[in-house]
C-alpha cells in the first residue's frame, strides 16, 4: 500500500483521532494523531491484515521547544514492505503518553530511553525506569531547558 | 642501567644503590591494568600487539587490578564509570601509577562542554602521572608516555627528601 491509502484506512476507521498529516513531498509520511488515540491507532495498524505493521523500526522522544513534547514512531510491515510514520505531542506540564508495549515488545526500551531522555511518562509501562543514566540522576538531559547538576556523588559534573 | 648488557667473563658481583636495584625492577615490568572504555582501547591494543609490541618493555596487560602496577585509562570516562574506576585504583597493591591516555580522560575532550555525562578528566577521581594527548594519540605517543612514567619512575628515591 502506498502512504495515501494507508492514511485513508486511519482516516476512514478513527475519524476524529488525526490532527495533521502528510504524505506528499516528504521523505517520511506522516500522521500526527491525538494522543488518547494512539494506542488503538496502534494497535489497529499492526492486526489490520492489508496495514500489517508487525515492526516498530524506532520510537524516539522529542522536544518541539515552547513548552511541547512528542513521541515519533515509525512503522514497518516486513510482509508488506511498506513504512508510515506516526506522531504525538504533549504537553511539558502533563507529558503522558499511553504504552504500546503490550504491542510492540520492542517498545518496552524505547520509552525507557524516552522517559530517561524527556521524562516522558508512559502510561501503562510495565517497567518504567532510566535506561542509561543513574537511577538517582537529577533531571531529563536532552529537554531544551535542561541545567546541568553541580555534583553527583561528590564529583564535579560541569568543565 | 644495561647490566644485562654487558657479558661477564667468570662469576662476578655487581654493585648497585638500592634505590637503582628497585627502581630498575619496577620499571622494567610494569604491567597494566586494561581499563580501555573507548575508541583509545583500540589504539592501546595496537600498541600491545606484534607491531609495536609492548612486551619488549616488560609491559603486560592483566585484567586484574590485583596484579597490576599501572592502570592505563583509555578512553572516555561517564560519570557512571568513574565509580567504577576509582574503585579498581583503590584495589590496586602500591606502588601503583596512573596512564591517562587520549583527550576525553585527560579533560573530557570533545565532550567538554555539552557533554552532561563524562567527567570533565580522570584526574577528578584518581591520581594521574602521566597524560598522553590525543584523540586517540598514536600507539607512538603511548609508548612515549610509557617511558615517560619509566623516567619518573626512575628518579623514585627510599631516602626522605631534605629541605
Amino acid at each position: 500500500m502506498n502512504p495515501l491509502e494507508i492514511l485513508e484506512k486511519i482516516k476512514t476507521k478513527f475519524p476524529e483521532a488525526i490532527l495533521e498529516a502528510k504524505v506528499e513531498g516528504v521523505l517520511e509520511p506522516f500522521a500526527k494523531i491525538k494522543t488518547e488515540f494512539i494506542k488503538d491507532v496502534c494497535q489497529f495498524m499492526r492486526d489490520e491484515p492489508e496495514l500489517n505493521f508487525d515492526y516498530l523500526m524506532c520510537l524516539s522522544g522529542m522536544d518541539y521547544g515552547k513548552g511541547l513534547l512528542g513521541v515519533v514512531y515509525n512503522l514497518n510491515s516486513i510482509k508488506f514492505k511498506h513504512k508510515f510514520t506516526l506522531k504525538v505531542e504533549v504537553s511539558l506540564d502533563s507529558p503522558n503518553v499511553p504504552s504500546v508495549e503490550s504491542i510492540w515488545k520492542t517498545a518496552n526500551w524505547h520509552e525507557r530511553e524516552a522517559y530517561d531522555m524527556f521524562g516522558i511518562n508512559f502510561i501503562d509501562h510495565p517497567d518504567l525506569r532510566r535506561m542509561l543514566l543513574p537511577e538517582d540522576w537529577d533531571g531529563h538531559p536532552l529537554r531544551k531547558d535542561y541545567q546541568v547538576q553541580e555534583f553527583y556523588h561528590g564529583m564535579k559534573v560541569p568543565y | 642501567m644495561g647490566l644485562l648488557d654487558k657479558r661477564f667473563e667468570s662469576e662476578n658481583i655487581v654493585i648497585t644503590t638500592m634505590d637503582d636495584l628497585l627502581n630498575w625492577a619496577r620499571l622494567s615490568s610494569l604491567w597494566f591494568m586494561q581499563f580501555g572504555l573507548a575508541c583509545c582501547a583500540i589504539e592501546m591494543m595496537a600498541t600491545g600487539a606484534s607491531h609495536y609490541d609492548l612486551d619488549r618493555f616488560g609491559v603486560m596487560p592483566r585484567a586484574t587490578p590485583r596484579q597490576a602496577d599501572v592502570m592505563i585509562v583509555a578512553g572516555t570516562v561517564t560519570i557512571k564509570m568513574a565509580e567504577r574506576v576509582k574503585r579498581l585504583y583503590d584495589q590496586m597493591a602500591e606502588p601503583r601509577y596512573v596512564i591517562s591516555m587520549g583527550s576525553c580522560s585527560n579533560c573530557g575532550g570533545p565532550y567538554w562542554e555539552h557533554g552532561y555525562h563524562v567527567l570533565k578528566g580522570v584526574d577528578r577521581v584518581i591520581p594521574v602521572d602521566v597524560y598522553v594527548p590525543g584523540c586517540p594519540p598514536r600507539p607512538e605517543a603511548l609508548l612515549e608516555g610509557i617511558l615517560k612514567l619509566q623516567e619518573k619512575i626512575r628518579k623514585h628515591s627510599l631516602v626522605e627528601k631534605k629541605v
